[in-house]
């Protein structure tokens, strides 16, 4: 559309070009009137930044799995935040009981362990139960057919798990030594936040060496090219259709435990915000691009972290931390117009759906 | 004895029957060549046999086994293996992961590193450009991968559809050069060409495909004096 010669030029084109200007204007008012203020230190930038990678760890680590299964389907899978929230909720329970026999305390890092692995195999579970039940009969389906059952999928888990587990909010044990700070290369940093960042990179490493290198990762890759093509060179596909939501549900979980170390408390409609602002971050980054969803969920991370006060505060507008959700969607609409193809995915829109 | 045996298949796409009683076989080391117009129905025929479409009535038997309740990628496993269409590489994996991927359903790796090597001295071509992107190849030589790729399968039959299709002159000498030589290797083939002059040249027989049905057959020497065949196919008045 915007790549017609200049003399076609839409009404729609210019008004969109004057509105991003407008945007890139205000931002860099804003960032310098913050800045030139002096109203926040460089050790608050510094706590607003790794905030942000810490909450942007766990959106790429949600983003994964929208983008994968988004890779092999061409669908989003919008019960994911359920996913999302399945795990974590319930190694609760677990966590809870650990806690009070003293196994936690005494064996944190076991403890920890076993309730990642309890997280990450209930989100897994759930993932692949949804894709057996709600999306594998309707395949051949029209396309707006699945994403129709991927909500009701989505309302279903969240009522299931709100009539099992109650809907109040469950706060998780706390362990002494997630308490406290460190220091890296001299700026402070949370236990919690740094044990999120770290552990979110290993599985992000982990999920691209398998993505890259395994048969089964290049299986996928080619499942997403080509299913017909897939299936001719004996690749089954529905296998490595299932292998998909059991790879994002697992990093689902995964996330889900980070997510209670930073926030502390679980409840049975903790998915929804993390769950559309890691759907943000996939297109972001370009939806179905496995680097585009980390990259993505860092940025988004980083941005709504830093961008209210950065942006916000020197124009004046108080309390501009609330305004942070508005900031990640607003990009989104931006990223949608100019960007459709996201980040990292420029090859994208030539690809057949 | 025969390897393959289509018996009266008879294929649709929703309400369009497409093949009405396919009948045909192909015999170990043969190279059988399947012509037609658009549209006849070759490649129907093809994605019947390797179980992408569903024959509603007919049977297909792979050395006397019935194909019916096979799955695709089961078929592959079992031997028979598509060069499909259009080549249908994987454009954004690399040549060598093409290659793996052709060899999907074979579990020994030193196996599969002895037909890797014997696709690169078939391909030289392939060997040079293991690490590129199969999207950036050119049209022969993504040909050329796309029959490596099958042949890493180690094929008890190679159904290649219109393998000439799109490349230039001297490529497409190159394409059936090779077909002879895997018939030399001792390769069954099951051919599918538009180009009849070139696929009656390599073939041993041939079937002849008009709207579905098999309207002749008969060695490939006698469907080249064919007047009929002429006419239709090989562009002589
Ligand atoms: N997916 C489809 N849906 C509906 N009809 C189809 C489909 N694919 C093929 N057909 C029809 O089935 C018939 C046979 O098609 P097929 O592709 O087998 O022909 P072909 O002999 O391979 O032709 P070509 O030489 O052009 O590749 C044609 O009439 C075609 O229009
Ligand atoms: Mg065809």
């Amino acid at each position: 559309m915007r790549k017609n010669s200049l003399g076609r030029l839409t009404i729609t084109d210019v008004v969109m070009f004057a509105v991003g200007l407008g945007l890139a204007g205000v931002i860099v008012a804003g960032s310098a009137a913050t800045l030139s203020s002096g109203k926040y230190t460089l050790a608050q930038w510094q706590d607003l930044f790794i905030f942000g990678l810490a909450q942007g760890s766990i959106y790429a680590l949600i983003a994964l799995g929208y983008t994968l299964v988004y890779g092999v389907l061409r669908m989003i899978n919008f019960a994911h935040s359920e996913v999302f929230m399945s795990g974590p909720y319930t190694a609760y329970f677990f966590a809870r009981y650990m806690f009070n026999i003293g196994f936690l305390q005494a064996y944190p890092v076991a403890g920890l362990l076993i309730v990642s692995a309890i997280s990450m195999l209930t989100s897994m579970a759930i993932a692949l139960t949804v894709e057996r039940i709600a999306y594998r009969p309707l395949r051949k389906a029209p396309r707006l057919v699945p994403l129709i059952t991927a909500i009701g999928a989505s309302f279903f888990l969240q009522y299931t798990f709100r009539g099992l587990y109650g809907s109040g909010i469950d706060r998780y044990p706390e362990l002494a030594i997630l308490k406290g700070s460190i220091s890296v290369l001299g700026v402070r940093v949370l236990v919690t936040q740094a044990l999120v960042i770290v552990a979110a990179a290993v599985f992000m490493g982990l999920l691209y060496a398998f993505v890259m290198l395994s048969k089964t990762g290049k299986a996928m890759r080619a499942v997403s090219e080509d299913k017909e093509t897939a299936q001719l060179m004996g690749i089954d596909v529905d296998r490595i259709i299932t292998t998909t939501f059991a790879l994002g549900g697992a990093l689902a979980g995964a996330a889900g435990v980070l997510y209670a170390l930073i926030f502390g408390q679980v409840q049975f409609y903790m998915g929804f915000v993390p769950g559309i602002k890691a759907f943000t971050a996939a297109v972001l980054g370009g939806i179905g691009n496995v680097p585009g969803a980390m990259v993505g969920g860092l940025f988004l991370g980083v941005f709504e972290s830093v961008g209210p006060s950065l942006f916000l505060d020197g124009l004046g507008i108080p309390a501009p931390n609330q305004l942070k959700d508005a900031i990640a969607f607003t990009m989104l609409v931006f990223v949608l117009i100019f960007r459709p193809s996201g980040i990292l995915g420029e090859r994208l829109a030539t690809k057949k759906a | 004895m025969s390897i393959l045996v289509l018996e009266n298949i008879h294929t649709y796409y929703g309400e369009i029957h497409a093949l009405r009683g396919v009948s045909l076989s192909v015999e170990e080391g043969e190279i059988v060549t399947l012509i037609g117009g658009n549209g006849a129905g070759k490649s129907t025929t093809l994605n019947t046999i390797s179980g992408l479409l569903q024959p509603r009535r007919g049977s297909i038997r792979l050395y006397n086994e019935d194909l019916s309740n096979f799955k695709a990628h089961e078929i592959v496993a079992k031997g028979v293996v598509q060069v499909p269409e259009g080549r249908r590489v994987f454009g954004r994996l690399t040549v060598a992961e093409n290659l793996e991927m052709g060899a999907f359903t074979r579990p020994l790796r030193s196996e599969i590193a002895q037909s890797l090597e014997q696709v690169f001295t078939l391909f030289p071509r392939l060997k040079e450009r293991e690490g590129q992107l199969a999207g950036t190849l050119s049209g022969g030589e993504q040909q050329m991968l796309a029959m490596g790729r099958a042949l890493m399968a180690k094929p008890k039959v190679l159904l290649l559809d219109e393998p000439s299709m799109g490349l230039a002159p001297v490529l497409v000498d190159s394409i059936f050069d090779t077909i002879r030589k895997l018939h030399a290797l001792g390769t069954t083939i099951l051919l599918v060409e538009q180009n009849a002059r070139m696929a009656l040249q390599v073939a041993d027989r041939g079937y002849v495909l008009q709207t579905g049905e098999i309207i002749l057959t008969d060695k490939a020497a006698a469907l080249r004096e064919n007047e009929s065949v002429q006419k239709a196919y090989l562009g002589v008045l």
